[in-house]
């Protein structure tokens, strides 16, 4: 694996557009933790004209549920969780200024045309690694609908949180690529 | 007749829904060590360094191992010489549901009607439990803690006997390509075959609480595992970002069906193959 590169937010579009994918990512600095619930609420918010809680210019999403902390950590366990949920709301939610999404697995078409688009990077943190992963998190703090609990809107001040470019802001796809060179299947 | 205490029950199974959290079972690590010698993707390769240092982590400290705590399914097999006392069985497990994951600071993860409201029920209860009463006078619980990445990803199709053992072979590999990174590989992927619709998916379950070394008595059954596991190995999906580790094992557990029949049902389930079991 090539050495990482470490990326400081604010995340701007022209960070964004120096990616590719294969690169190795070392986050440091404050990403956005929202998931299944919290993105139902924000895109209702945003059809009725309402605010949102939260100012997403050049952040970054991170798709997290985590577990409770025990006491004296910031955070309990915190990997990421299957992108492809929060599809039928990303196009929307990238319009509001997100450059950077965080989370396992594929995207469909329309969040892919929607990062083309808006200059969005898509980074993949490794699925299940939650403890190895809660090692990069300094700082955990709610900032809206406390009362879903592990789906509530938070913001997680981290150090060196390691992720890998699957899609770029040109389309490229790593999950593709590196799955058709390895594919050795036939007949099915 | 012999008497055991429901209270019994709730701590067995608050222990062992923390247990089953944190502490990886002793085959899916090596079998995780062992895909690792063998990953040819060098990505592959670093996915799983993370995975196998995560799982350490998560057993020196006491920590959940994935966020996803999971739904927790429950098997129990209570002997029919025992009475149990000072509470109902069911009542009995889901107050250790709730204890273990409120003393374990693992996830809530369970709302109570899945449709319009979706409230979270702040305690992960219910739990999903199958009850078979048996010979003797034990209790045997196993926890098997359910994450939801992967059990999206799982399906049923109702074959029929004309299918044979390709039309299973491709309904397998169906519902593994349409799954592809999602749930969390390397995998390990559990299959029903025979029964009814239900029962089918009952046995996928089940197959996940046999170790990944065991195959299924059968000969013909163990074969078609490793057919399935050389099969998955192949579709290049590998530990998430590509690569040649898809699965760790493939587990079949079959039983009788209809003639007009042969129910196939696959549960994926993501490398964190949680389970703890025990007998009071």
């Amino acid at each position: 694996m090539a050495e990482p590169i470490r990326i400081h937010t604010p995340f701007t579009e022209e960070m964004s557009r120096k990616l590719k994918i294969g690169d190795n990512v070392l986050i440091t600095g404050e990403i956005i933790a929202a998931r299944d619930a919290a993105h139902k609420r924000m895109c209702e918010a945003l059809a009725k004209g309402e605010k949102l809680p939260v100012d997403w210019k050049n952040q970054m999403v991170y798709y997290l549920g985590p577990t409770p902390a025990k006491p004296g950590d910031p955070i309990g366990s915190c990997g990421p969780t299957t992108s492809g949920r929060m599809d039928a709301y990303t196009p929307t939610m990238l319009e509001q200024g997100i450059k950077g999404m965080i989370g396992k697995g594929s995207r469909s078409k329309e969040v892919v045309d929607s990062m083309i688009k808006n200059g969005v990077t898509y980074f993949a943190a490794v699925g299940g690694a939650a403890a190895l992963i809660a090692k990069s998190v300094k700082k955990y703090e709610v900032l809206a609908y406390p009362e879903l609990g592990p789906e509530a809107v938070a913001r997680l001040t981290v150090e060196d949180f390691p992720c890998i470019v699957v899609i770029d802001c040109q389309g490229n796809n790593l999950y593709d690529v590196n799955q058709k060179k390895y594919r050795t299947l036939q007949g099915y | 007749m012999r008497e055991l205490d429901a209270k019994q029950i709730t701590d067995a199974v608050a222990q062992m829904c923390k247990e089953a959290a944190y502490y990886l079972p002793k085959d899916v690590y090596e079998g995780l060590k062992r895909g690792r010698e063998t990953e040819k993707s060098p990505v592959g390769q670093a996915v799983l360094d993370q995975i196998i240092k995560n799982a350490e982590i998560a057993r020196a400290e006491d920590r959940p191992y994935c966020q996803d705590t999971g739904m927790t399914i429950v098997f129990v097999e209570v002997g029919q010489d025992l009475h149990i006392t000072g509470g109902l069985l069911e009542d009995a497990i889901n107050e250790g549901i709730a204890k273990g994951y409120t003393e374990g600071y693992l996830r809530k993860s369970v709302v109570a009607e899945p449709l319009f409201n979706r409230v979270n029920t702040k305690n992960n209860t219910p739990g999903v439990i199958y009850t078979k009463i048996v010979e003797g006078d034990k209790l045997k619980i196993t926890i098997a803690p359910k994450g939801f990445g992967s059990e999206n990803k799982s399906g049923v199709r109702m074959l029929v006997p004309a299918d044979g053992v390709e039309g299973v072979k491709k309904a397998v590999m169906d519902i593994i390509l349409h799954a592809s990174m999602n749930p969390c590989p390397p995998m390990v992927v559990g299959i029903g075959i025979g029964g009814t619709m239900d029962r089918a998916a009952l046995l996928s379950k089940k197959a996940l609480t046999r170790s990944i070394d065991e195959r299924n008595p059968m000969p013909e059954y163990a074969k078609l595992e490793e057919e399935l596991l050389t099969l998955i190995n192949e579709t290049g999906i590998g530990p998430q970002l590509g690569g040649t580790t898809s699965a760790l094992a493939v587990n079949i557990e079959w039983g009788p069906t209809h003639i007009a029949g042969l129910p196939v049902a696959v549960t994926i389930c993501c490398h964190a193959m949680r389970h703890a079991s025990r007998v009071l």
